[in-house]
């Protein structure tokens, strides 16, 4: 059996559903958060991917996708500093509860 | 000569204006005052040392062979709009504009004195003295103009001046009202200035004075054969160009506002409404002679103008009560009387004639005479108003036991407007009729007659002030002389009217700057000398002492006497045509257009926002998965439509 390209991108689609229907059904931002990330490793995944399939010779991909995961990193303890602060004034980390924004 | 003191005469006034108008505040009112006599004292010994050097200093800048030169001091560029259309700012020294810059700072110098004594009770004291100096360097200017858009930059200014003193006691509802009426009729004026001067320009490619009046047949000729509605572009041109003149001079049908304008301070009203800027519109003409000489028409135009105001303005003052509206009356008449003599004055010879430039340098002289005199009249009746505090003859009568100084200067200006030697006036009106005789007779008879109603309507003013019935309110308040800062002037001003008429005026003013020796046609002075005295006299037997002659012509033609009392309605004409045709019929069909057209667009197009904006705000409810749902879907929509295109 042959590995090609489609091999690879079908589980990062399914990665990247999985992170969409998470992040809209799930009330608890921790999980929303655990789902956005799954988006994020999917993007990741697919510039891996490109890089290995259509320009074998370069590095570029590579790299991109350490910085994306340095970045998420960084983005990561942002939110959940966010989300920590929220629960103090809100007292409760479910998203239908802060929707205050609207008034 | 240099650049120093013609900059200085300009920037001098304008530095006082804004010294006055910003720190005036922080002064008392005698500091202000002062500052203000002294400033104009110094242009004005300024502007003399100027007009002396250019008269009689012989340099061959200023006279070659006894011809007077235009000399340009300076001529600085300003606004470049094409290579060949320029707008410079300059100075340019010439016979009347020499002449104009003594007239000028004379009178504004005894005005700013005398004001010193007159509105030393009045609030905003400082207040005048800046407007005063925005005045005088805004006349100053207008003189002094290179080239006719500066020119007309400096007529707007002196209309802001005009209308900030007209309306000086703005608590005043008629002052308020007669400052709007004077800024909008002569604002209307300037608008056929302002497209004559494009007219003109356009086809000559320059506003440069001296270019245009040096060879008037190449503006003709550059004009070429162009034609609208059956005249001459030029002629159009000029003629609205002149129409800015008739509104600053208040000629007919444009004088409604110069009576009005009377509801200013009467020393303004001596400086503004009398001596300098209602005779900016014989400036124009006068500046702009040659040109108008090329176009026929334009001349018989100013002619029939100025000869049918004189009339007019003359027959009106005869039944005037308000003695500052008799004066603003006759002042009408005069500017009419120099306008008439321009128009019939000629740039070229003759036949027959001996000199067919002389209704110029007789406008010019009587320009210069007449500024000494109306001032000195009006200062005299602000003298009489500051002691009886009415302007009104029948609060008066009997003056002249009260106020001797007052009485003897006023009698020395009638005697000088009504033309009688040796008085100023008599020179002055005895050569403009000798211009207008060697034209036609019938301009010559017109005007003596206006000459002989201006003598009968002075008279009777002067009369009914000094003589006719003491009035017998002044048991209780006892009228006396003005203060010196008052007094002053009006002696200066009555010396200056007694000897101005043996200035060699011929030598020093006329059209083409070659002297001209005056010598008084004895035909024509002997007539108008007569008619002149007749009238005096016929003035005398009516008012001299109370008696009932008055009363019995008023009922003889009760019909003509109101009428010229409403001074033939002309007032009422504007009224009806402004709010019963323009407000009521045109203004309100625009305003209903502008209501239920325009205005109605754009509510609708508010309305529709607003509707479709209330039907889609549930959608942001504040849930944040919600809106990433509706992204998500967007996104979605976006990728299928990127698609579908691709294949």
């Amino acid at each position: 059996m042959d590995l090609n390209l489609l091999w690879y991108l079908v589980p990062s689609v399914v990665m990247f559903a999985c992170g969409v229907y998470g992040f809209v059904t799930r009330k608890n931002m921790i999980a929303i958060l655990i789902s956005l990330e799954l988006m994020l490793n999917s993007a990741d995944l697919n510039f891996a991917i490109f890089n290995r399939f259509l320009f074998p010779g370069s590095m570029e991909g590579m790299v991109f996708t350490l910085f994306a995961i340095a970045i998420a990193a960084a983005e990561t303890a942002i939110a959940i500093a966010i989300i920590i602060n929220i629960y103090r004034a809100v007292g409760s980390t479910n998203v239908l509860e802060s929707n205050k924004m609207k008034h | 000569m240099g650049i120093t003191l013609p900059i200085l005469i300009l920037c001098l006034p304008l530095f006082m204006f804004l010294l006055l108008g910003i720190g005036g505040v922080k002064m008392s009112r005698k500091v202000a005052g002062i500052l203000g006599i002294l400033g104009m004292g110094t242009t004005m010994t300024l502007a003399y040392i100027v007009a002396f050097t250019y008269f009689f200093s012989g340099n061959p800048e200023f006279i070659i062979d006894g011809v007077r030169q235009q000399y340009q001091v300076f001529d600085v560029t300003w606004l470049a709009f094409t290579p060949k259309l320029v707008v410079n700012l300059g100075f340019l020294l010439d016979p009347i504009s020499a002449m104009m810059l003594v007239v000028i700072t004379t009178i504004s110098f005894m005005v700013h004195l005398y004001s010193w004594g007159y509105m030393e009770h009045e609030g905003g004291f400082q207040r005048y003295y800046a407007f005063l100096s925005l005045f005088s360097f805004s006349m100053l200017g207008l003189v002094v103009a290179t080239n006719i858009f500066q020119m007309y930059i400096f007529w707007e200014l002196v209309g802001v001046s005009s209308f900030l003193l007209i309306g000086f006691f703005y608590r005043l509802p008629s002052a308020v009202s007669a400052s709007k009426k004077a800024f909008i009729v002569t604002r209307f004026a300037d608008l056929g200035f302002l497209l004559g001067i494009l007219t003109l320009s356009y086809f000559t490619d320059t506003f440069n004075f001296v270019s245009m009046t040096s060879n008037p047949m190449n503006v003709l000729a550059e004009t070429g054969g162009a034609t609208f509605m059956g005249c001459s572009v030029l002629t159009w041109a000029m003629v609205l160009i002149f129409t800015g003149g008739m509104g600053k001079s208040a000629m007919l049908p444009l004088h409604i506002w110069l009576p009005d304008a009377m509801e200013g301070p009467t020393p303004v009203s001596a400086l503004i409404h009398a001596a300098t800027m209602v005779v900016a519109g014989v400036y124009l003409v006068a500046r702009m002679f040659p040109v108008y000489c090329v176009v026929e028409a334009s001349m018989t135009f100013i002619c029939c103008v100025g000869a049918i105001t004189a009339f007019y303005a003359a027959v009106v003052a005869c039944t005037q009560v308000d003695i500052k509206r008799v004066l603003a009356f006759s002042t009408i008449s005069q500017i009419a009387f120099m306008m008439v003599s321009l128009g019939v004055a000629r740039d070229y010879m003759i036949p027959g004639e001996h000199y067919s430039g002389l209704g110029y340098m007789a406008g010019m002289f009587h320009l210069f005479t007449h500024a000494m005199f109306k001032a000195l009249l009006f200062l005299g009746a602000g003298a009489l108003i500051h002691a009886v505090h009415s302007n009104d003859y029948t609060k008066m009568g009997g003056l002249r036991k009260y106020m001797p100084i007052t009485h003897w200067t006023f009698l020395i200006g009638c005697l000088a407007i009504a033309g009688i030697y040796p008085f100023s006036g008599f020179f002055s009106k005895d050569e403009m009729l000798a211009a207008m005789f060697a034209r036609h007779w019938f301009w010559g008879a017109w005007m003596t007659m206006v000459a002989g109603l201006t003598a009968f309507y002075m008279f009777r003013l002067y009369y009914l002030i000094f003589w006719w019935e003491e009035n017998p309110e002044y048991e209780h308040h006892k009228p006396h002389d003005a203060p010196w800062q008052m007094s002053l002037p009006l002696i200066i001003l009555a010396a200056v009217s007694c000897v101005s008429g043996f200035i060699p005026f011929g030598e020093l003013v006329t059209w083409n700057g070659a002297p001209y020796h005056i010598h008084i046609e004895a035909p024509v002075a002997a007539t108008s000398l007569t008619v002149a005295v007749l009238a005096i006299l016929l003035a005398t037997v009516m008012y001299r002492k109370k008696n009932p002659l008055p009363e019995k012509f008023r009922n003889a033609l009760p019909g003509l006497w109101t009428a010229a009392y409403h001074r033939f309605y002309w007032d009422e004409i504007y009224l009806f045509i402004t709010h019963n045709i323009i407000f009521n019929g045109i203004c309100k069909a625009i305003a209903w257009f502008d209501r239920h057209v325009i205005d109605a667009t754009m509510d609708g197009f508010a309305k529709v926002t607003q509707k479709v904006s209330y039907s889609i705000r549930g959608m942001q409810s504040g849930n944040v998965q919600a809106y990433v749902l509706w992204y998500f879907f967007g996104a979605l929509a976006l990728a299928i439509i990127t698609l579908i295109c691709i294949i």
